[in-house]
């Protein structure tokens, strides 16, 4: 890909995040900080690749170490949420 | 990027991928549809990750090749190469032990620790940013960013191409901020550090001076390829982020989480860059329009600029004036049985919850009695202010841990509507966010800022420990000395509990 077209799809991103996250409610902001934290750990394929390359032997225990990190996030982050957000109930559901 | 070719299904996968982040965060425009958006963000995350180990497969060229009639050329073909299984069992092995990590503490974390937490997953990612970047800059070649130059005299260079020495560059020292700004936000949400701001002398012109370091060390480095450079700049970044942070007072946290979160969005969009890869541009765009959108919020809810929140030191003059004039003005004070008794007459309460609810853990007891009162037959609603707590939603979350049913919550803005025709306003653990002097008084360091105008309401009923102490903002509240206010002085569970009590 050019840097162009990368360029472009982080712009366009950009207002895609700005109009969704906005359409969010407040109620729902705290399990929204942890989703985003859970997915900002896609970072974990620089990791990958990064523990998977030969050629540098410290460049691949970074990369190691990267995705152990990225593993609590992502695990933990969606683990979290899923709890938080089986806690929101609505009223018929909550009276018995 | 720029070398490797991509097969089409490749960019294809990572591009589902980043749709499926969207659409995670598109479900959260609703309790009803949240669960479904987060299942297609862990879809999305399982599609990137399988996408990348297939294509990533770790591989070891066979000795054996060298002695084949293609020589050392051979050698370096895929053809020749088998699968490394101690590298891949490493890897799996890495996956595995984050899981296991990731998932106890997901499970035992205590709903009212919930910010900490946030804070301290932003700090693994920043990390793993920094080591990513690190791992580029020592094996460019993998992430299909160097070339490898032989001159005619001396050893063999990689030259890594400028654009992506600035990717990761900026991507390492977003990533270091992230890290050590979101570890200092930890200790200060879970209390191992005062949530006074500490302010050190000239501490705008360090800062300053040490972002635009950083900036000439990314040009350098983006130039040149000194590795000096790149070690310099992720020091500096890693202090910077400390800086920033320690002399931010703990009532704006709901801001810092917010910013820190924006960072490790930019952070793993730099690397996405580096990568060329789709699904981490999207979702850096996301995660990071999303950390900036809730700062804006939590700003815009406390009438103060990002700027001067970012500035920090606000709260630091909390003090005497306001804890002088609490003591000679005239207040009424009532007791449990007053309050049970007020609000199991009214025909409708409202309940505005602040960071003290979360300190007492009083939620569980706040919804029991809420229970008794619907008993009764009075109408029960929530208010919550954009900034009760500590971080965006803190009080939502809380209030949901205790079973009260999402729609009896409002917002701000739809219930100050309804302060008019309320009976009884219960006031547990909130302070500044319900001070009307915000609207009136011009001089109060609040003022402008919008708030819950509980003091429409029949009578007030305010939980406080004592009558000396001033909110965060270090001024005195107006509500404690109106005629329909009354004060419940103890901890706000016990108070709660003994409501409940007198309620039968």
């Amino acid at each position: 890909m050019t840097f162009i077209a990368i360029l472009s799809i982080f712009v366009l991103a950009c207002f895609v995040g700005y109009y969704v996250v906005w359409s969010v409610t407040p109620a729902l902001h705290t399990p929204l900080m942890a989703v985003t934290n859970a997915i900002s750990s896609v970072i974990i394929v620089g990791a990958l690749v990064a523990a998977a390359a030969a050629g540098s032997p410290t460049a691949k225990w970074l990369g190691l170490a990267a995705v152990v990190l990225a593993s609590i996030n992502i695990f933990g982050g969606f683990a979290v949420t899923a709890r938080m957000l089986a806690m929101y109930k609505k009223k018929e559901r909550v009276a018995k | 990027m720029h070398e490797v070719a991509v097969n089409p299904w490749v960019a294809f996968a990572y591009l589902v991928a980043g749709v499926c982040f969207i659409l995670a965060l598109r479900g959260l425009s609703s309790p009803s549809t949240s669960q479904r958006g987060n299942r297609l963000g862990m879809i999305g995350m399982a599609i990137a990750v399988v996408t990348t180990l297939v294509t990533h497969v770790p591989v070891q060229t066979v000795g054996l090749v060298l002695d084949g009639p293609a020589g050392p050329i051979a050698a370096t073909g895929p053809l020749f190469a088998r699968i490394d299984t101690v590298a891949v069992l490493e890897i799996l092995a890495a996956i595995a032990i984050g899981a296991a990590i990731g998932i106890t503490t997901a499970r035992r974390i205590a709903m009212t620790a919930m910010p900490q937490l946030v804070a301290a997953f932003h700090s693994l990612v920043g990390l793993a940013a920094v080591l990513v970047g690190f791992a580029a800059y020592l094996n460019p070649q993998a992430f299909g960013i160097g070339q490898l130059v032989v001159p005619l005299i001396g050893d063999p260079f990689t030259v890594i191409q400028p654009a992506s020495k600035v990717e990761m560059g900026l991507g390492v020292a977003i990533g270091a901020i992230t890290f050590s700004g979101s570890v200092i936000a930890f200790l200060k949400l879970n209390g191992n550090m005062g949530g006074k701001p500490i302010l050190l002398p000239g501490r705008h012109a360090i800062n300053l001076g040490t972002l635009v370091a950083i900036l000439v060390l990314v040009a350098h480095f983006a130039h040149t390829q000194d590795g000096w450079a790149f070690w310099v700049l992720t020091v500096l970044a890693f202090a910077i982020g400390f800086l920033l942070i320690i002399p931010i007072g703990g009532a704006d946290m709901p801001v810092v989480v917010s910013m820190l979160n924006s960072y490790s969005g930019w952070a793993a969009a730099a690397m996405g860059f580096t990568l060329g890869n789709s699904a981490m541009i999207i979702t850096g765009a996301l995660v990071g329009s999303s950390g900036a959108i809730l700062s804006y919020i939590m700003c815009r809810a406390m009438n103060r600029s990002f700027i001067s929140v970012i500035a920090g030191g606000f709260g630091a003059v909390a003090g005497p004036a306001g804890e002088a004039a609490a003591t000679d003005r005239p207040w009424k004070r009532g007791s449990a049985e007053d309050a049970a008794f007020l609000m199991s007459q009214a025909s409708q309460v409202v309940i505005v919850p602040g960071y003290g609810m979360a300190v007492a853990q009083a939620q569980h007891a706040l919804r029991e009695m809420a229970d008794k009162l619907k008993e009764e037959g009075v109408r029960v609603k929530y208010a919550i202010h954009p900034v009760a707590g500590r971080m965006p939603g803190h009080m939502n979350v809380l209030l949901a841990e205790a079973n009260v049913p999402y729609d009896e919550v409002f917002e701000l803005e739809d219930i100050n509507a309804d302060f008019a025709q309320t009976d009884v306003a219960f006031v547990i653990g909130a302070n500044d966010v319900t001070n009307p002097a915000a609207k009136t008084d011009k001089t109060s360091p609040i003022y402008g800022m919008p708030v819950l105008d509980v003091e429409k309401a029949g009578t007030v009923l305010f939980i406080k420990r004592s009558m000396g102490g001033v909110g965060y903002a270090g001024v005195d509240n107006e509500l404690f000395y109106r005629d329909n206010t009354m004060m419940l002085l103890a901890d706000a569970k016990k108070m709660v509990e003994e409501i409940v009590k007198a309620l039968g």
